[in-house]
């Protein structure tokens, strides 16, 4: 066997696996959709879930996403680097599943889910004193009144306000 | 080469994101090891690792605001608590949490992060040693 032939093969094998790689996100990702629920990936959620709940990609729009991902070592006042391959995994991710449309889809420069003007506009009704309650504490804490945000549930019929 | 390269990359993948199992899997011990033997070729004088110097290294500021205790708290067989988001970290010593210490590329990658933002710097092979030693002294 030469070695432009063994070269050929190497190379089929390497597509192969890759596709069915990729075939199988997409099905992932279509189901996640079909049932209404935001779409995962593993690598996704044991990273960006390790210091606070993995935010769903919709959230941010694509360049914002790509802004974020290459500036992990300075993540907002912390280092959350990654090495490169697992970097280009969850960055095509959310890229490929990032907010779109009038609303989420709009980058207007922030990196900050909370200071997006839809986050604003969705959270005008939210009263100052709830933002400070300790059991609160950030905007970033979702899950304070979205029960269900660590699976990616926002509905709004299902948010509790504490106390 | 590169070909190699890449059906090994293609090949770790799928291994990492079909059985959800780690590439480096280690044992503290294993991991402690390897510390030991990068502190023997980087620390002239290097003759132990010790939990005393490694407790003292947690607790401490190391001129940033935050030490290793700020989110693991200073019994690291309790469960911590992200400084800044709040999250719920699961217990750090290992006979607290057999999970930690087990994944030679996890422990770096931890180290790499947690270290820029308590020293601003890469720690030590000799610091990193003294803090897993501390560690495996610890009792659940």
């Amino acid at each position: 066997m030469n070695n432009t032939t063994k070269r050929w093969i190497l190379d089929s094998v390497v597509w192969s696996v890759s596709l069915l790689f990729a075939f199988g996100l997409l099905t992932d990702n279509a189901l996640a959709d079909s049932n209404g629920l935001s779409p995962t990936n593993a690598t996704w959620q044991a990273e960006c879930g390790s210091c606070h709940i993995a935010y769903p990609p919709k959230l941010l729009p694509a360049p914002a996403w790509r802004r974020m991902m290459s500036g992990l070592d300075r993540h907002f006042g912390t280092d959350a680097s990654v090495d490169a391959a697992t970097a280009a995994e969850i960055g095509a991710f959310l890229e490929s599943n990032a907010g779109q449309g009038r609303k989420r889809g709009i980058d207007s420069g922030t990196l900050r889910i909370s200071d997006t003007p839809w986050f604003r506009r969705k959270h005008d009704e939210v009263a100052a004193a709830t933002w400070k309650n300790p059991r609160v504490k950030t905007a970033a804490n979702c899950g304070a009144c979205h029960g269900g945000a660590e699976r990616g549930d926002f509905d709004d019929d299902a948010v509790r306000i504490p106390r | 080469m590169h070909t190699f390269r890449s059906i090994a990359a293609v090949l770790l993948a799928g291994s990492l994101g079909l059985a959800g199992l780690t590439a480096s899997a280690a044992t503290p011990a294993e991991i402690q090891k390897d510390l030991e033997t990068a502190a023997r070729a980087s620390t002239p004088g290097f003759s132990a690792f010790s939990a005393q110097r490694g407790k003292q290294f947690f607790n401490s500021t190391h001129g940033n605001d935050w030490s290793c205790a700020s989110c693991h708290t200073a019994s690291p067989v309790a469960t911590g608590k992200h400084a800044k988001t709040g999250k719920e970290i699961a217990p750090l010593a290992p006979a607290a949490n057999p999970q930690r210490f087990a994944d030679a590329a996890k422990v770096e990658k931890w180290f790499k992060r947690n270290c820029n933002d308590v020293l601003g710097r890469v720690c030590t092979a000799q610091e990193k040693g003294d803090v897993l030693a501390y560690l495996l002294s610890l009792a659940k």
